[in-house]
C-alpha cells in the first residue's frame, strides 16, 4: 500500500504490562527479554511490546494471531478500556493513552464503536433499545435517535424485530443487533473483537459478506480481529500478524501469503498452504463473454457492455487466445473507423495453464486487474480467474 | 496471676449515654419524624373500614400475583378480621411497611456505593455480618435509652436489624452485572452515572428485589419481637398471652403473623417476577 494515504489512527511503541510493576517489566524488556523470561521473573505479563503501526482512513485492517497473542489488549488499548503501559495512540492528533477523563469519554463517543465476542447485548433493553444505546449515552433527541437506530436495524436486516429482546434472537441475528448498535453510533471508527468467532461457519461466512457490502458501502475505518486466518484473508484489507505480543508481520492478505515474514507466519499459513496443491483450475470461472478475431468494434464494445465488463479476451476460429481488446481501445477504433479489432489487441494479460499453482497467481495481478486467462496446451481460452475467488479458494481450503 | 476482666460492656454503655446526651437533638428529631409517619400511616389504614382494605389487598394481589394468591389473601385476613385481630394487625403492617420503607432508603445507597469502591466493600461486609449476627433483642437495649418505650425504638431496632440484606443484595447484584457489558457502556462512552441507572441498577434490580424481600422478612420477626420494649402489634398481643399464661390466644395471635408473613412474601417475590 502506498504510504500516503491518510491515517487514521497511529501507534506508535505501545506496550501493555499487566501487573504491579510495569516498569521492571519493560526495563527487561528493553535488555532483550520475552514474554515468558519476563513473567518467570516478574510476576508480570507483557501483554503487548512496543506495537506500532497505522490504521489508514476507510480500511479494514485485521489483526491476528493466535490464543494469548494479545489481539483483544491491542483492541482495548485503542479505546482505552485497558490503560497503555507506554505508547502513543493517536487519533485527529489526541494522543488517548493521557487523555482526561471528561476527554476521553468525549472521544469515545466521537470515534469508536465497538462489537463484541459474546455479543454484549444489554438482556434489559429490546433490540431497537440496543441499537440507539451510543445515541442515548450521546444525548441524541429521541426522535432522532429513534430513526437512525431503525435504519441500522434495516440495514443488518432485522426491520421487524424491534420490540423483541436479545434472548429471543439467534447467536447470528443477535450479533446483527450489536452490529446495528455500532453502525447507529456512526462514530468514525469500528473496532470488532472476534466479533463472528461465536457464530456458526455458514452464519460466519454469511456475516463476513455482509460486513464487506457494508464496508464498500460505507468505507468506514474498521480494526476486525480474529484467531482465524480464513477470516482474515476473506475480509481484510491489511493483516496485522501479532505473536506474544509483539507485530511479526503487517500487509495485505497477499504478502502475507505470498512473503511470511518468518517461521510462525509459515506456521500460521500452514493450513493454506494446502492451496500450494490448489490450482488455477479450481478458482476458475466461466467467461461472461469472448469476441472473435472477425468481430468489429462496435459488436465488440456492445457485449462489453452488456456484460458491464471493460475488457473483453479475444479468440480466434478454433477458440485460441490472441489477445485482449480494452473498452478504451475499442472506442478508440470506432473513432479511427477501423472495421478490425485485431490492431488494438493488447497482450499485457497474464495467461496460466490450468495447472497453475493457486498461490503464484498472487502476484500476477498486477496494477490493472485484468482477470488472468486460463488456457490449455493448444492456447484455448478455458476461463478465467478473478482477484477475489483466490482468496476465496484459499480460504475453503483451510476450512477443510 | 488472674488476668483483669476487659470492662467492654462498661466502655459500650459509657458510649451510649454519651451518644444519648450528645446527640439528644438527633435523636429527637427522628423520634418525631418516625412517630409523625407511623401516625400517618396508621390513621390512613384505620381510617378505611376493614372489608374495604381487605378488597383493597385482596385486587393488589389479584394484580400482581394472581387469583390464588388473591383467595389466599381474602381468606387469611378475614380470619384475623373473624379472630379480633385486625387492629393488632394493621399496627405491626404499618411498622413492618415504616420500618421497611427506611431500611430500603438507606441500603440502596450504601450498597451501590459498596458495589463501586472496593475499599467501602471491604468496610462495610464485615459490619454486615455483625449486624446480622447479633442476636436481635440486643438491638433493643440502646434504642431504649435513645429513643424510649414504644413504636420508634421499634423502629429503630428494626432497621438496623432488617437492612443487611438489603444491602447485601445490592451489592452483589451491581457486582454480577457481566464485565462485558460494563465494557460495553464503556465502549460507547457511558459516564458513571449512565452506567449506573442504565446498566447495572436495572440489571440488578431482581437481586435486589431478593434482598428486599428478605428485609420484610426479618423486619415482620423483628417488629414481634420489639413488643418486649412497648411496640404495639400483634407481638404485644402475643406478649400478653405469655403473661397471662393464654397459649390459645399467644396462638391465635401467631397465626395471624404467619399469614401476614405469607402474604408479605408472595407479594414482593410477585413484584420480583413481573419485573423480570
Ligand atoms: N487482566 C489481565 N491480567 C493479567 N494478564 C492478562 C490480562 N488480560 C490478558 N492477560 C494476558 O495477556 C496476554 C494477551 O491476552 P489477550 O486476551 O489480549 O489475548 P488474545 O489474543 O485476545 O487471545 P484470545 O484469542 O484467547 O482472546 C495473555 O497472555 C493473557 O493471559
Ligand atoms: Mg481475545
Amino acid at each position: 500500500m502506498d504510504e500516503t494515504r491518510p491515517v487514521k489512527i497511529k501507534v506508535r511503541g505501545l506496550s501493555k504490562v499487566f501487573g504491579k510493576q510495569p516498569q521492571k517489566a519493560i526495563e527487561l524488556r528493553n535488555q532483550g527479554m520475552k514474554r515468558p523470561e519476563i513473567l518467570e521473573k516478574t510476576g508480570q505479563t507483557l501483554g503487548l511490546s512496543n506495537i506500532s503501526f497505522d490504521v489508514y482512513e476507510g480500511e479494514l485492517l485485521v489483526i491476528m494471531g493466535l490464543s494469548g497473542s494479545g489481539k483483544s489488549t491491542l483492541i482495548r488499548c485503542l479505546n482505552r478500556l485497558i490503560e497503555t503501559t507506554e505508547g502513543e495512540i493517536i487519533i485527529d492528533g489526541e494522543n488517548i493513552p493521557t487523555l482526561k477523563e471528561k476527554a476521553l469519554l468525549e472521544c469515545r463517543r466521537r470515534h469508536f464503536s465497538m462489537v463484541f465476542q459474546n455479543f454484549a447485548l444489554f438482556p434489559h433493553r429490546t433490540v431497537h433499545q440496543n441499537a440507539e444505546f451510543g445515541l442515548e449515552i450521546r444525548g441524541v433527541e429521541k426522535a432522532e435517535r429513534h430513526k437512525i437506530a431503525h435504519d441500522a436495524l434495516k440495514q443488518v436486516g432485522l426491520e421487524g424485530w424491534e420490540d423483541a429482546y436479545p434472548n429471543q434472537l439467534s447467536g447470528g441475528m443477535q450479533q446483527r443487533v450489536g452490529l446495528a448498535r455500532a453502525l447507529a453510533n456512526d462514530a468514525t471508527v469500528l473496532l470488532m473483537d472476534e466479533a463472528f468467532s461465536a457464530l456458526d461457519p455458514l452464519i460466519r461466512k454469511d456475516m463476513q459478506q455482509e460486513l464487506l457490502q457494508l464496508q464498500s458501502k460505507m468505507q468506514k475505518t474498521t480494526v476486525f480481529i480474529t484467531h482465524d486466518l480464513d477470516e482474515a484473508l476473506n475480509i481484510g484489507d491489511r493483516i496485522v500478524l501479532l505473536k506474544d505480543g509483539e507485530v511479526v508481520q503487517i500487509g495485505t492478505p497477499e504478502e502475507i501469503l505470498t512473503k511470511p515474514a518468518d517461521d510462525y507466519v509459515r506456521r500460521f499459513i500452514e493450513g493454506v498452504d494446502r492451496a500450494r496443491i490448489l490450482t488455477a483450475e479450481s478458482a476458475m470461472r466461466p467467461l461472461r463473454s469472448t469476441a472473435r478475431e472477425s468481430d468489429g468494434p462496435r459488436t465488440a464494445l456492445h457485449r462489453m457492455r452488456d456484460h458491464t465488463i471493460d475488457s473483453i479476451y479475444v479468440v480466434d476460429r478454433d477458440r485460441r487466445l490472441i489477445g485482449l481488446l480494452e473498452a478504451d481501445a475499442a472506442s478508440r477504433a470506432i473513432e479511427e473507423g477501423s472495421d478490425s479489432i485485431i490492431p488494438y489487441l493488447t497482450q499485457d494479460f497474464r495467461k496460466v495453464p490450468m495447472d497453475e499453482p493457486l498461490h503464484n497467481l498472487f502476484a500476477m495481478f498486477s496494477e490493472k486487474s485484468f482477470p488472468i486467462a486460463v488456457i490449455d496446451q493448444q492456447e484455448q481460452l478455458l476461463g478465467v480467474v478473478v482477484k477475489g475467488a483466490v482468496l476465496d479458494e484459499l480460504a475453503r481450503a483451510g476450512e477443510q | 496471676m488472674e488476668i483483669p476482666r476487659i470492662p467492654l460492656g462498661d466502655w459500650i454503655e459509657s458510649g451510649l449515654t454519651w451518644l444519648t446526651s450528645e446527640f439528644s437533638m438527633v435523636t429527637r428529631g427522628i423520634s418525631r419524624f418516625t412517630q409523625t409517619g407511623i401516625d400517618i400511616l396508621n390513621d390512613g389504614l384505620f381510617w378505611l373500614p376493614e372489608w374495604a382494605l381487605l378488597g383493597l389487598i385482596a385486587l393488589l394481589c389479584w394484580r400482581l400475583g394472581g387469583t390464588r394468591l388473591a383467595i389466599g389473601a381474602i381468606a387469611g385476613l378475614a380470619l384475623i378480621w373473624n379472630l379480633g385481630l385486625w387492629e393488632p394487625m394493621i399496627e405491626t403492617l404499618t411498622l413492618v411497611v415504616f420500618a421497611t420503607l427506611v431500611a430500603i432508603v438507606i441500603a440502596l445507597p450504601v450498597g451501590i456505593a459498596a458495589a463501586l469502591s472496593n475499599r467501602l466493600y471491604r468496610v462495610i461486609m464485615p459490619l454486615l455480618d455483625f449486624m446480622q449476627t447479633m442476636p436481635a433483642f440486643v438491638y433493643l437495649i440502646p434504642a431504649i435509652p435513645f429513643f424510649g418505650i414504644g413504636s420508634v425504638s421499634a423502629i429503630f431496632a428494626t432497621v438496623i436489624f432488617s437492612m443487611p440484606p438489603a444491602i447485601r443484595f445490592t451489592t452483589l447484584g451491581i457486582r454480577q452485572v457481566p464485565v462485558e457489558l460494563i465494557e460495553a457502556a464503556d465502549a460507547y462512552g457511558a459516564t458513571r452515572g449512565q452506567k449506573l441507572f442504565k446498566v447495572q441498577l436495572p440489571l440488578s434490580l431482581p437481586t435486589v428485589m431478593a434482598g428486599i424481600n428478605q428485609t420484610i422478612m426479618l423486619a415482620l420477626s423483628m417488629v414481634v419481637i420489639a413488643a418486649m420494649i412497648g411496640a404495639d402489634g400483634l407481638g404485644s398481643e402475643v406478649w400478653r398471652a405469655i403473661q397471662r399464661l393464654r397459649p390459645g390466644d399467644g396462638f391465635e395471635a401467631g397465626i395471624a403473623v404467619v399469614i401476614l408473613a405469607m402474604l408479605l412474601d408472595r407479594l414482593t417475590q410477585s413484584l420480583r417476577k413481573t419485573r423480570q
